[in-house]
């Protein structure tokens, strides 16, 4: 039985362990028939085009996974930015597991998505939000049938949440081959800030596959500062479905860092429903051996004055392939918009590639919309440079590879996060660069 | 210090260095002059180990080693200093971080540990002084958007960092002003010692007004064609190249 067939007979079986009088009972029941219908995506459609889930979908992933897992916080705590205080809202093979995490109802929620969708005092929030921009097609609508846990993070008016949320996923290999759908939902209201660290981690070798689904809404003049780091074992792949939606005024910032993993697909998708918004992705990638990172973006232009900003810088070594998709749609009431896309990357090898396709669709007439793709190697000249004043080969290698993404870091707010990216990247080109940039 | 011996180099196949022969001595200040293409920056990047050049013939010995099968760095290591004619801009790296990791990246290869901290902020205040550097440039790019001048200050400041046995002045000259150009040699001077040597290549007379040397080098087509004291470069200043030219001819 391949893994479609798998999922479609699995459903019934899952509805039977979550709650049928749920009130998402019928966009569950929707959302099944819709990946029955259209099944997961092929190279033969455009946005697929790069990016193959053949080797993938080959394994026997276990749909329930056994939920007797434990592991200890000793074993983790690696993966936490553990030098912050910070919110925790912790999964182990798709279980809550409350003794890593810390959650709060203190005037804001911080919890999960299991206790929102049977609580009635949470119905009004997931009835106005739950499933609102996440479209109707088949991955998202995947994780949408399955939807039953993940982080459930609404902070109300005028907060400003200072300690950091951080949402981590453990996988512990338990099973032959795992596959996760993790389903969060992060709505910010009025004035409000809120940081947020989202982490997928294997602790084995054994396959797991993670098709997420985050849907964030920045309320009137909300500030969401969102950082994904991935950097899995080659035995994982994430599809990351995340889907952003704005309000007059609001500040979403989305940071992706791509390090590992044997297959990273980002789907990350942000609607300006108002005046004066600002939209920010940027990313860095570094990757090598067999690796590939596919980023798919789209910013939706609907409505005047607005701004996006698109940041993204790749480095890509042995076998690696990187794929770049940005979409940018101004419609034609979203006069004044400033869109800007960046896309800068770096091949090591000569047997990496990267696609790169920038994808404009403008209506309205009176925009700035610039965009940029670059694909070139390290400047040999710049590396004469620094080996001539001592710098030894690798270490000037990895110098410029700092420098060529140090403006993406640039824009991380949380220093603990710069530094453990810093680190990750010095651990990722085996350098000690002594210094932070 | 530096013993060059019938160095023949190529780069692509094209013949550039047809036979060089040069000692420079401790203490010595050696001048290389000659017109455009005879060779002369080619030549600093030969002895600072620029992996584009292939040496054909001939070796470089620095205190008596062969230094020819080793890489740019391995050389900056044992004191060779390469000051660029035009010094590569790098975003994202700061003077400081840069001479940070040069500084202790050289003491490891000599098995020692790195600076302190305080040390190192000493030593950039002190020779940041010596070149009359302001401390904010120290924290902007390398040489991202230095004027022409800035960009040579920061070449002598690297050199007075790095400390190096024997520093190579590549038309250093070039593109500053009167005022740069005495701070520069000002500082060249205030590093010169009994125990370094310098090799200045310059195209013009007037950076030997600061920086005298002891020695005067005139190259042609590939090869020393002249040397003489720096009586030589009064007389190159104020006759031209073309009388060596028709010498060597001759």
């Amino acid at each position: 039985m391949d893994l479609k067939e798998k999922l479609v007979s699995s459903f019934m079986a899952f509805e039977d362990t979550v709650d049928v009088h749920s009130p998402i009972h019928d966009i569950r029941t929707e959302a099944i028939k819709t990946f029955e219908t259209q099944g997961f995506p092929t190279k033969k459609q455009e946005a697929w085009k790069y990016t193959s889930l053949n080797a993938v979908l080959k394994h026997d992933y276990s749909v329930f996974p056994k939920l007797d897992n434990d592991i200890e916080f000793k074993d983790v705590k690696k993966y936490f930015i553990h030098d912050i205080d910070a919110y925790k809202i912790i999964f182990i093979d798709g279980k809550y597991a409350s003794h890593l995490s810390q959650t709060t109802h203190d005037g804001i929620d911080v919890c999960l998505m299991s206790s929102a969708l049977a609580k009635p005092k949470y119905r009004l929030i997931i009835e106005n939000y739950f499933n609102k921009i996440a479209p109707n097609e088949s991955l998202s609508a995947l994780n949408t049938a399955f939807s039953a846990e993940g982080a459930y993070i609404h902070i109300p008016k005028n907060k400003l949440v200072e300690k950091p949320i951080q949402i981590i996923h453990f996988s512990t290999g338990n099973e032959a081959a795992l596959m996760l759908q993790p389903r969060n939902l992060v709505v910010v209201d009025e004035n409000s800030h809120v940081q947020i660290i989202e982490r997928h981690q294997s602790l084995t070798d054994n396959p797991v596959l993670t098709n997420s689904v985050t849907e964030i809404f920045a309320n009137k003049r909300a500030i969401v500062d969102y950082y994904k780091i991935q950097n899995d074992r080659q035995s994982a792949t994430l599809i990351d479905n995340t889907y952003v939606n704005q309000k007059q005024e609001s500040l979403a910032k989305v940071h992706t860092f791509s390090f590992g993993g044997k297959l990273i697909r980002n789907n990350l998708n942000f609607y300006q429903n108002g005046e004066r918004i600002d939209s920010t992705m940027k990313g860095i990638t570094i990757i090598g051996d067999k690796q590939h990172v596919d980023h798919n973006t789209l910013v939706h232009h609907i409505e005047p004055n607005c701004e996006s900003h698109q940041d993204y810088k790749g480095i890509f070594g042995d076998r690696a392939t990187g794929v770049f998709n940005g979409k940018v749609v101004v419609e034609k009431e979203a006069q004044k918009t400033n869109a800007f896309q960046a896309n800068n990357n770096i091949l090591v090898s000569d047997k990496a590639s990267i696609n790169t396709k920038p994808q404009l669709e403008i209506f309205a007439d009176d925009v700035k919309c610039s965009h940029g793709c670059t694909i070139g190697q390290l400047d040999e000249s710049a590396m004469f440079y620094l080996r001539s004043r001592g710098i030894p080969e690798k270490e000037a290698r990895a110098l410029l590879m700092f420098a060529f993404s140090n403006n993406v870091l640039d824009s991380v707010k949380i220093p603990e996060i710069k530094n453990r990216i810093t680190k990750i990247i010095a651990n990722k080109l085996g350098v000690n660069i002594g210094f932070e940039l | 210090m530096l013993k060059i011996n019938n160095l023949h180099a190529s780069v692509e196949d094209k013949s550039i260095l047809k036979g060089i022969n040069l000692e420079v001595k401790a203490g010595e200040v050696h001048a290389i002059m000659g017109p455009n293409g005879s060779g002369k920056s080619t030549l600093a990047s030969v002895i600072a180990g620029k992996e584009e050049y292939e040496v054909t013939k001939g070796n470089i010995l620095l205190d008596g080693e062969d230094i020819e099968e080793l890489a740019a760095e391995e050389r900056a290591h044992k004191g060779v200093f390469l000051s660029f004619q035009y010094p590569v801009e790098i975003p994202g790296v700061s003077v400081t971080n840069f001479m940070k990791t040069a500084i202790n990246e050289t003491r490891k290869a000599k098995g020692l540990e790195d600076m302190p901290a305080n040390e190192m902020l000493k030593m950039i205040r002190e020779k940041s002084e010596l070149l009359e550097i302001d401390r904010k440039f120290l924290s902007r790019s390398i040489n991202e958007g230095f004027s022409g001048g800035e960009k040579k200050r920061n070449e002598i400041f690297q050199m007075a960092m790095l400390e190096p046995k024997l520093a190579i002045l590549d038309e250093t000259d070039s593109g500053l002003d009167i005022d740069a150009l005495r701070i520069v040699a000002n500082g060249v001077n205030k590093l010169k010692s009994k125990d370094n040597a310098v090799i200045v290549i310059t195209h013009y007379q007037r950076l030997l007004d600061h920086i005298v040397p002891d020695y005067v080098h005139v190259l042609h087509n590939g090869k020393i064609v002249k040397s003489g004291t720096k009586e030589l470069a009064h007389e190159l200043e104020a006759k031209g190249y073309d009388w060596i030219k028709e010498e060597v001819g001759a």
